[in-house]
Order: structure tokens, then sequence, then C-alpha cells
């Protein structure tokens, strides 16, 4: 049986560019255009522009919706103002993450929810089951989105729209703006490293924008480099470095999770975790060597099985090979050495710390 | 593209025969297709391969990928320096980018691998 894999808006011009195109969380997704390493450069020197148009979302409307995302999401949705964005993990009852997300604050009864493609109808039964006083309507076959990324993105989008993008503080965004002559939802967030923009638009319209960004230069990155890019920034991949049987904590993500005063779906886990502490946890490491111990691979300390990789790749900036893996907190201190069985091979690695790269320059705008 | 005096192996090696001795490499095809190469694992001198059993490691930033000897026969030499730049491998894979060089002990496996234009075909550029 052959699955029949959905295609982005954008899917013809990825062809016509030349894409290497691979099937990804049920869609067909360029993985690369010129090479993986030559676009990751090209995003941490200058801009890139990705079609993660696969991503799912969600609208959530209704005057008990803040209320019952309160109940549902490890972040707390109460601190958002209008134009805000929010990251979170939405966990199951054992405090497992069912998904990572992004909750977007249009007003206080209307918001949007950004959840991964893979994962899209299993948020969505998720979440109607715990927003049951809300409507929720999956609007993911009409947005397709666009991120542009690099320390050259800002003034790039801005040369394409009449909106003043530097009142755009990071996690915030601006609900109806033109660019391109395209309406967009303007959100400075991405999954690089870098700063830049997402840009959420009409199915229909993104091929508009897509083409005007080209216009400019700037040249198309795939899903390859959006790896390399997000796993040097220390973001974490759903499906890779979390699933239903990790905690936030245990990923690492504790700095997402709220728990002063309030209850959300899995929080006794999770709480019972950040008080009690962890069997394992979500470390980055560094290898002596260029081999890259992938996804899968056991973690060994003096030889012995002691976690495994979640992650793993040869990061392009540092010129190293890094990765993530679950070990035991005793092994999780930045400087800590232990090895990687890459293929049979043991091969030296060290704990360090997250993220393996962070920009320096800030980009004015 | 494929020069003539290279023979082809189905999973894109390329061996050399010079003075009695073969080189070995990964064809042009092969480093494109890979693209990104980060790693190379090779063998050491002294090092016996059998005829189409892995010899070594290509690994780029998306996979890894076993090197199938085209040949059997001793290793008498290791391109060390490209172990320490693999990303050179695609500027010139049938030339400076070569592998390693092999004392074969069956010289007449050459035989069984494609002359460049079986491997055009073969990779469908023929």
């Amino acid at each position: 049986m052959t699955e029949t894999l959905k295609q982005t808006p954008l899917h013809a011009r990825h062809v016509a560019a030349g894409a290497r195109i691979v099937p990804f969380g049920g869609w067909d997704m360029p993985v690369q255009y010129a090479g993986i390493v030559e676009e990751h450069r090209a995003v941490r020197a200058n801009s890139g522009v990705f079609d993660v148009s696969h991503m799912g979302e969600f609208w959530l409307e209704g005057p008990h919706v803040l209320e019952e995302l309160n109940a549902l999401l490890c972040n707390d949705p109460r601190r958002l103002v209008d134009g805000q964005a929010l990251y979170s993990p939405m966990c199951n009852d054992r405090g497992g993450i069912v998904d990572d997300l992004l909750l977007y604050r249009f007003a206080a009864d209307r918001f949007l929810l950004v959840v991964n493609a893979s994962r899209r109808e299993a948020d969505l039964a998720w979440v109607k089951t715990h927003l049951a006083r809300s409507s929720v309507r999956d609007a993911s076959s009409e947005i397709a989105l666009i991120a542009v990324q690099g320390p050259r993105a800002p003034e790039i989008v801005q040369s394409l729209t009449t909106a003043g993008l530097s009142t755009i503080g990071y996690y915030h965004f601006l609900p109806n703006a033109e660019v391109a002559g395209v309406r967009a939802i303007v959100s400075r967030t991405g999954y690089t490293g870098e700063d830049g923009f997402e840009l959420y638009v009409d199915w229909n319209e993104a091929g508009k924008l897509w083409d005007a960004l080209r216009g400019k230069e700037v040249p198309p990155a795939g899903l390859g480099a959006r790896d390399t890019l997000r796993l040097e920034a220390g973001y974490l991949l759903y499906g890779n470095d979390m699933d239903e049987s990790t905690s936030p904590i245990e990923a690492g993500l504790a700095w997402t999770v709220k728990l002063e005063d309030r209850t959300f779906v899995g929080s006794e886990v999770v709480r019972q975790h950040k008080e009690r502490g962890v069997t394992r946890v979500l470390a980055g490491f560094a290898l002596r060597e260029r081999a890259i111990a992938r996804h899968g691979a056991a973690l060994l300390k003096d030889g012995a099985p002691a976690g495994v990789v979640t992650s793993g790749t040869f990061a392009p900036s540092i010129e190293k090979s890094v990765g993530l893996g679950y070990v035991p907190p005793a092994l999780a201190a930045p400087g800590t050495l232990i090895a990687a069985d890459v293929r049979g091979r043991s091969i030296e690695a060290e704990i360090v710390k997250l993220p393996f790269y962070r920009r320096t320059r800030r980009t004015k705008l | 593209m494929y020069p003539q005096d290279l023979k082809y192996s189905q999973e894109h090696e390329w061996a050399k025969l010079e003075d009695g001795l073969v080189r070995v490499g990964i064809t042009k095809f092969a480093a494109d297709k890979l693209s990104d190469i980060v790693y190379v694992e090779l063998p050491k001198v002294g090092a016996e391969l059998r005829f189409m059993q892995p010899f070594g490691v290509v690994e780029s930033v998306k996979a890894a990928s076993d090197l199938c000897a085209p040949i059997s026969g001793t290793v008498v030499a290791v391109n060390e320096p490209l172990t320490q730049a693999p990303e050179g491998i695609s500027a010139d894979p049938h030339g400076a980018a070569w592998m390693i060089v092999v004392k074969p002990s069956a010289l007449g496996e050459l035989d069984q691998l494609m002359d460049a234009s079986a491997y055009s075909k073969f990779i469908g550029e023929g």
C-alpha cells in the first residue's frame, strides 16, 4: 500500500528549483536544494526561506478558551497579551508529551495553536477533548507557513511591507499585516537560532509571497538545514527528542512548565518529576571525532550502556559532531566524559551545555 | 564524466589498475547523491578486503553509507588527508579523493565490474 503524501502549495516551485523531495510526517517535503551545509551557512550568515506549510494550525475560540487552555498546557497561557506567542508542551494524563506547540493570542477569546504535522490528528482529538466548551477548528489546509530566518531576514521582510517590523519583539506578532501584497500573520519566531519571522498566509497566496522573497535573493532552505540549525540552537524535535513516554522535565523543558497555583493535564506526574527528580534527562554531547551518533545509538559510560541518542548531526557552525540524548542525571553535568556507540565503535564524547550554538550578533531593525 | 580507465561497481565505487595495484574511491554519482560528506572511516594499511564486502564508511549529514570493496586484497595505502577533510570528496571523487590502494589477490574480479559506459547507463546518465 502506498501512502498518498500531501503536498504544500509550493511543491511545484521546490521541484522546479531542483529540491530533493522526501516524505516527512505524511508530506512530500524539500529536504535540500543546494545542499544542507550550504543552506545552513546561508541562514547563519545571511538568510534563508523555508516552506513549513506542513505544520498544523487550529483556531480556538470562545469565552472559556483561556480557562480551558490553562487546564491543558504545561506553560501558562494567562501570561500572554494580545499579539504575543507562547511555546508549550502539551501532556497526556501520565505527564508524557503529546506534542510541543506554539500558542498565539489574538484576543482573550481567540487563539491560534500551531502543532507538528506528524501530530496534527492526535493533537486535534486531544485538544477537542479538553476544550469541550470552546470552538476548535482545524485550519491546517488553509494556512501556509513560510519562515524567513537569518541576520538579514528582518530587513528583507521589511522591504516587502509597510508594517513596522521593528516594534515586533521576540515571540510577538502582528495579526494582520500585508507582506508582498499578501495578508499575513507576521511572527517573530523561528526554529534556527537566528533572528527572523514566520509568516502565516492563505494557502493560495503562499506562492506569491515565496516568489517575492526569492526575488529578494533569499535562498531556499530545506528540512535538512532546518534540522541542523535547530539542533545547534538546542531546540528539540518531537518524535526524536521527546514523545508520549517522556515528560517535559526529563526533556529539559522545565522552563516551559508553570506549576505554581495551577494544575494542567499531566501536572501531577510533572510536579513529581520536578520535585523528586527523574532517572533520565536530555543532555547535549559533542563527539571527539567527526562520526555522527544518530537517533537510537547507545551512550556508554565506562563501556556499559548508560543512555540513548535522540538526535545527532555534524554541526556546521561549530564544526563538531554533536547530539542530544537521555542519560542519568549523574552523567548530565557539562564536562562529563561518556562515549557513543557508532556502528560498534566506542567514540569519546563530552557532555556540553546547551545550546551548542548561540548567535552573537544582534540584528537591528 | 566517467573516466574510461576506471571500472565501476553497482555500489558506486571505482577501481583503477595501476602497475598491478588497484586504487579505489567512490564515484561522482555517489558523492553527489550523499552530499555534505562530513566523515570518512577507512581501513588501516595491512587490512584484508573481500570482494563486495564493506571496508569503510562515508558519513553525510543525513546518513551513513558502507563502502564496498570492488576488489579483494590487502590495503597498501590509505588517503589519510581525505579523512581530515572529507568535505573535499565531491570536488574530485575520481582523482584526489581516492580512498585506498589495494594489492589485489584476485585481479579477475575487475572483470565483474562495469566499464564507464555501462556504469553511466546503470545510473541513468548514459
